[in-house]
């Protein structure tokens, strides 16, 4: 094609190619907004690499027994985590046990019972429970419910379930029993929320086509329910990852002695709870890198536990996504 | 107001009996008022189609029909409806028995996440209407041959029933209406998230149920309306503009705002 | 007949589980008022103006008070603040501006296993990184703790709240010849400022409860905090020792730390939820 000789530019057309310097700015800022993100990702890996640095002479010393063996005698530094591994998995589990149908019970109340003003209120009390520190939780186990577990519920429990062998033993009011229950409060806020949140995001015509179909409410709910049952998996696993990791109200309550016990009336200890009460009086390297050592075990278990969940979380809500497209 | 109920007595022919019948129907959300003195009559075993602009409270209405909106927060009802002479609008009333003699299918196909058996199933299984295995297989298959799906899904009953097309899954949703054997069965809009292939399916199914069920259908589609209905009913912002035999309706209607909308002068 | 039957216990079955939910509402809120209660009864008993500014007194003797463990809490909160809230805010708004790639899905997913990590295990890091080198506890250990802490928590609401400007207001500016960098600051961040402020606000209310990553940092101390790099007290830290402990006295320092504690945590909460507030919200 041939170019029109007699068009010009005129004189004082402006140069409006992007130069060396143009967009700085723009560049400068996005740059600096990246090292911050970057600072999230080093200090991730940072946290990786440092106890793995700090647990290595535990590892090399013990290897994979540390696991398996309940030996734990800081004087002859023979370590093994078993005890603590064991306090924590039952300690979880059995807040779990209490914690989810209470749950479960609250988020269907608050997703497909209450309505309006009335369900924003209790919701929000409800996620007050985790507002509450956890010291709070230790202090209030250690002078109420500790005292009502040795007076009234053990012994009550004992009498009435004493053949089975988790009820039996001397009531301390400190022990496995406490630290299950306090755990249970703590987890339930994270549990119900998610599940209300779950369960409102069912598309409403699933439960509308339930009751269309002469289904009561509570059988309309159960429809809703089977719809969301990954999320609502996925909410209680993230209440596990909270009850796992949890500390200082566990520390405080469950009574700190490392022994593997059927009993849930007997004390225990967690591996939050070692860490909390005996790194800083390890003295010795070993002692020290033990503890590192356990501390690292809770992360990874924390780390996969918290991704499984929010994996299900996640996909539940992109599927509920699909769906309203 | 008499007159106009003997109005439209004329207008429905001797030889079928009054399945429906509202009084004085007014439904409110909340403040806002959605319907005005409803007063309609809709015939057993035909089809009766609601047509209407959008928002002019053609799905309320379908909805106060199996009590539907008692799920919404803040709805208020006055009048009656009769069904079979009770009045379904009754604080009292037991709403489940009442959904389980009127059969709803939706605007957008809402299978449950299960197989297409236990979609059937669910009906018949919450209400205990079999008593066997053999029976609800039995009931489960009669349905889907009904809808016309059996042929598309007898050898994957048990697959999920996400799987199925949107139209396979809305006749679906019209199979597990048809499970509980209802005497009414309510459609919203159900043709209308289908391409036309779909969309004629679910026409030639209506046409074969209505000898057995009393169909009412809304839709906004008016072809569809003079294709598949018996009768229609008009509604404008709330309030019933025109009932009457479907061809009526759309050849001579008696109001003229009935006959500017066929012929989409507005709406 | 066996239908009808059915339909009674299906009524039935109906009330009693839908009651059963309610009572599990109930419960959930009886064990907050029950915990409240206690805190608010224990803890108010034994407040007063010298426990709330006095240094605790030497065991066996009465009186004395939490006031350096409240001046140690603000500066933690301070230094954690430090920390927490340039690389908290800065990679919000990275991953709501730039995050659509790959390295934005890695940083949020990277952010998420930040937040479940156990506070405990955010204490060893802070440990091995800052105390070790040190060879001492101090503040600035017991904030850098708190400071990682915050940060997923003010990432996560940053990104959030600036995915809920409208990009009309973005494009408005940068249709006014603004440069990309002053149309996110001075438009989209500061419309979002609310939102973020009040997603600080949380992360602060949380921190200000943390003990366990405080245990081997910042450690506590029985003065008033003097320098970041000396052991810090915390009222967090105050309560644990003194709920231990085997003194009544310490027991009643306990609860009335602890209702300053809950108090201002609650405070913050609340406040939070009334300015965030949606009149025309009813929650379905």
């Amino acid at each position: 094609m041939k170019e029109p000789k007699d068009l010009t530019y005129g004189p004082g057309a402006p140069d409006m190619r992007a130069g060396v310097f143009s967009n700085i700015g723009d560049r400068i800022f996005r740059g600096v907004t990246l090292v911050f993100g970057a600072m999230i990702m080093t200090l991730v890996i940072l946290m990786v690499a440092e106890m793995t640095r700090n647990s290595t002479l535990s590892f090399r010393q013990f290897g994979l027994g540390f696991l398996s063996h309940s030996e734990w005698d800081p004087v002859h530094e023979r370590f093994g985590a078993w005890p603590f591994i064991y306090g924590t998995v039952v300690s979880s589990l059995l807040s779990l046990i209490l914690a989810v149908p209470l749950s479960l019970g609250t988020a269907i109340f608050l997703a497909e019972l209450a309505r309006g003003k009335l369900s924003v209120a209790v919701a929000f009390l409800v996620e007050l429970l985790a507002a509450i520190p956890s010291v709070t939780y230790g202090l209030w186990g250690i002078f109420v419910l500790a005292p009502f577990l040795r007076q009234y519920a053990e012994p009550a429990l004992a009498a009435a379930f004493g053949f089975l062998p988790m009820f039996r033993g001397t009531p301390h009011g400190i022990d496995m029993l406490a630290g299950g229950l306090i755990l249970a409060i703590m987890v339930t806020p994270i549990i119900s929320a998610v599940t209300r949140d779950v369960l409102m995001a069912v598309p409403r015509t699933q439960r509308e086509a339930a009751l269309a179909l002469g289904a009561t409410r509570w059988e309309a709910t159960k429809v809703a329910l089977s719809y969301a049952k990954s999320g609502i998996l996925g909410a209680v696993i993230l209440g596990l990852g909270r009850a796992l990791g949890e500390t200082m109200a566990v520390t405080m309550v469950i009574g700190n002695r490392p022994q593997v016990s059927g009993s849930l009336f007997d004390p225990s200890y967690t591996m939050a709870s070692v860490i909390s009460n005996e790194f800083t009086e390890a003295t010795s390297d070993l002692y020290r890198s033990a503890l590192i050592e356990i501390g690292l075990l809770l992360f990874l278990v924390t780390i996969v536990v918290q991704s499984v969940a929010r994996l299900l979380v996640w996909r539940v809500g992109r599927r509920l996504k699909e769906a309203k497209a | 107001m008499m007159s106009q109920f003997r109005k439209m007595d004329s207008q429905v022919p001797k030889v079928t009996s009054v399945k429906i019948e509202t009084q004085q129907f007014n439904f409110y959300y909340g403040g806002h008022q959605a319907l005005f003195d409803i007063n309609l009559h809709i015939p057993e075993k035909r089809v009766t189609a609601f047509i209407g602009p959008s928002g002019c409270g053609k799905s309320t209405l379908l909805r106060s029909f199996n009590r539907m909106n008692d799920t919404i927060h803040g709805t208020r009802m006055a009048g009656r409806i009769w069904m079979d002479g009770l009045d379904i609008c009754r604080p009292d009333l037991d709403v489940v028995s009442l959904r389980r003699r009127v059969g709803m299918v939706f605007q957008k196909s809402n299978p449950f996440m299960r197989s297409i058996f236990d979609n059937v199933a669910y009906g018949l299984k919450v209400n205990r209407l079999t008593r066997s295995r053999a029976e609800l297989a039995e009931r489960i298959e009669e349905s889907l041959r009904q809808a016309a799906l059996w042929e598309e899904v007898k050898d994957r009953l048990h697959t999920s029933a996400l799987a199925l097309s949107g139209g396979q899954q809305q006749r679906l949703c019209i199979a597990r209406a048809l499970a509980i054997k209802p005497e009414v069965v309510l459609m919203d809009e159900p043709a209308s998230a289908l391409d036309p292939m779909a969309t004629q399916k679910i026409e030639e199914l209506i046409a074969k149920l209505r000898e057995q069920y009393t169909i009412v259908i809304v839709t906004h589609n008016m072809q569809q309306a003079a294709r598949v209905s018996d009768y229609t009913a008009f509604l404008w912002i709330g309030g019933l503009i025109e009932f009457g035999p479907t061809n009526k309706i759309f050849t001579r209607p008696d109001q003229s705002m009935t006959e500017d909308y066929i012929t989409g002068r507005f709406g | 007949m066996s239908a009808e039957r059915g339909v009674l216990y299906r009524k039935w079955l109906d009330r009693m589980m839908l009651g059963m939910t309610t009572l599990c509402a109930l419960i959930a809120i009886a064990v907050l008022l029950l915990i409240l209660g206690y805190i608010a009864i224990r803890g108010a008993s034994v407040l007063n103006w010298n426990l709330l500014t006095q240094l605790p007194k030497p065991i066996g003797e009465t009186g004395g008070g939490i006031g350096n463990a409240i001046a140690g809490t603000l500066i933690l909160i301070g230094l954690a603040c430090l920390v927490g809230l340039p690389v908290g805010i800065f990679s919000g708004i990275y991953l709501a501006e730039f995050g659509h790639g790959r390295f934005g899905s890695t940083l949020r997913f990277l952010t998420d296993v930040l937040t479940g990590v156990p506070s405990i295990v955010i204490g060893i890091f802070a440990y091995t990184l800052l105390v070790l080198p040190m060879r001492r506890f101090s503040a600035l250990a017991g904030g850098f703790a708190l400071g990682v802490i915050m940060i997923p928590v003010v990432t996560r609401t940053t990104e959030e709240m600036m995915k809920l400007v409208p990009s009309t207001l973005r494009e408005a500016a940068l249709a006014l010849g603004a440069p990309e960098w002053r149309a996110i600051l001075g438009v989209v961040v500061r419309s979002a400022g609310t939102g973020i402020a009040t997603g600080v606000m949380l992360a602060i209310a949380r921190i200000a409860g943390e003990t366990a990553p405080l245990l081997f940092t910042a450690l506590g101390s029985r003065f008033w905090p003097r320098a970041i790099d000396e052991p810090a007290p915390a009222l967090t830290l105050q309560i644990f020792n003194y709920a231990t402990g085997p003194y009544e006295e310490w027991h009643r320092l306990a609860w009335a730390g602890t209702f300053v504690l809950v108090a201002l945590i609650l405070i913050i909460n609340i406040s939070v939820r009334w300015l965030t507030r949606n009149p025309y919200r009813t929650g379905h």
